[in-house]
């Protein structure tokens, strides 16, 4: 039987580039993609993606105005075994806090803080926008089969904050920007990326893929 | 790790066609501009910017299809701009799939309507057009409707004021330049970029690949604009980007 696949929509931006990539690397297994606010078709689903585009606290204010999103996911990510992947602002939401505008505490599944980026070179513009390469700090299924480091293939970002993470043995892949920027985190069942796999192209296609094919 | 120096090539779109035409490479239909994006999504373009110049609102709605299309087929960031004058507008333009905006006369009209779209939607995905005319040796001036319009705002004093309420980028678009393929305005790109915190992509002039050098280099651009040395088949994406790149420029090559 086909695997489902559920993209949370919690009102962050725009889900239909994520919702065609996602279906374009799902021709491969045949997963359904499914773009919902329903919490119970996220608990029926086999893999979760939480996008998120936004400010910290927007976004974590949306999610949790879903009737029973945060408690599914709980039960079902955090407690349970669900390959997960948050993006962007949904990667930055499993900190245990956001230090963005003001303090907001975020789901707390990677031990880190998300804080402003401030590179060392003042020239350096904010946000990080664009195309930049990831130093792989441990090896993950998500990044199999991806050439990465200083001639690898290249991720798309776009974030004026960062995590800061705790747990070093969280930190999946950094990039460098005046200093260095994590790029990818996870742990179990647990994986979440800084740059937008759904916009970057052979990089982002490749680790879709992997997603859909991750037994955690 | 560097962070690369994007190109982006920019397509006019009239009621969801193409306004001249792409002639680099063999399309079936050089007027539909998704098969024009989809190709430089294929060359290796690092953006794309479809700048809707619909003049009637039948003639609007087609741009939202447009950009849902290519959605379906490019993994890439899509900016639209032209007309766009409300949170509405922005958020019919990202539910089909744009990942940023570039308000235009709306944000000279009104500039705290930059704000109210920031706080909806994050700054990342706002981008402030900064279209300017050379008034006097090192003063520019807002210039709106398609550069006939003087408005007499001091460009770098809208820009700076731009970023402070919100925009993520600004496009930053010579008006005496543009379509004449004599380069960038250096001066007018680096006294923006200078003078704000956020990227800023050059726009107007280019007719060589020397110019999109210049504007990374000397007008501290993070990006390059370009339309008709792309759409006619001057150059390819990958031309200019061995270009930049043999220029020291660090540039994506995959």
């Amino acid at each position: 039987m086909s695997e489902t696949v559920a993209i949370i929509d919690y009102g962050a931006g725009n889900l239909r580039s994520a919702e065609k990539a996602f279906s374009r690397a799902g021709m491969e297994t045949g997963a359904i993609i499914r773009v919902t606010a329903d919490a119970e078709l996220v608990r029926r689903a086999d893999r979760i993606v939480l996008p998120g585009v936004g400010a910290f606290a927007d976004c974590m204010a949306g999610l949790r105005a879903v009737d029973a999103m945060i408690a599914v996911l709980e039960e079902k990510v955090a407690r349970g075994t669900t390959p997960f992947l948050g993006i962007c602002v949904g990667m930055q939401l499993l900190a245990r806090t956001g230090r963005e505008k003001s303090e907001t505490p975020g789901l707390g599944w990677i031990d880190g803080v998300v804080e402003a980026i401030m590179p060392h070179d003042p020239a350096l513009k904010v946000p990080h926008m664009g195309w930049n390469t990831l130093a792989v700090a441990r090896p993950h299924k998500l990044l199999e089969g991806i050439e990465t480091g200083e001639n690898g293939l290249h991720a798309y970002f776009v974030h004026s904050y960062h995590m800061r993470v705790t747990a070093e043995e969280q930190v999946i892949a950094t990039t460098q920007y005046g200093g260095p920027i994590t790029a990818m985190v996870g742990r179990d069942n647990i994986a979440g990326t800084q740059f937008h796999p759904e916009k970057s192209q052979a990089l982002g296609q490749a680790l879709i893929s992997n997603f859909l094919k991750w037994r955690p | 790790m560097t962070l690369k120096a994007r190109i982006i090539p920019c397509l006019d779109v009239k009621d969801g066609r193409i306004v001249k035409g792409v002639n680099f490479v063999d399309l079936v239909d050089a007027g539909d501009p998704v098969e024009a994006a989809i190709a430089y999504d294929a060359a290796g373009a690092d953006e794309l910017c479809f700048l809707d110049i619909a003049a009637s609102h039948e003639g609007r709605d087609t741009i939202f299809d447009v950009v849902a299309r290519t959605a379906e087929h490019c993994f890439m960031p899509v900016t639209v701009g032209g007309g766009i004058k409300s949170n509405e507008d922005i958020r019919k333009l990202l539910l089909s799939g744009a990942d940023k905006v570039s308000i235009n006369s709306a944000a000279v009209a009104d500039p705290d309507f930059v704000a109210r779209a920031a706080d909806k939607f994050g700054n990342q995905c706002i981008v402030v057009s900064v279209d300017a005319k050379r008034v006097e040796d090192g003063r520019w001036e807002i210039f709106t409707h398609g550069g006939r319009k003087p408005t007499g705002i001091d460009a770098v004093a809208f820009a700076v004021g731009a970023v402070e309420r919100g925009a993520g980028e600004l496009l930053v678009t010579s008006m005496d330049r543009d379509g004449t393929r004599s380069g960038f305005d250096i001066e007018l790109t680096r006294a923006v970029a200078d003078a704000v915190a956020v990227p800023v992509i050059a726009s107007g002039g280019v007719g060589t690949l020397d110019h999109l050098v210049e504007g990374i280099k000397e007008g501290h651009a993070a990006a390059v604009l370009a339309a008709s040395i792309f759409h006619f088949g001057t150059f390819t994406i990958g031309e200019a980007k061995a270009h930049m790149a043999a220029a020291g420029i660090p540039m994506r090559l995959d």
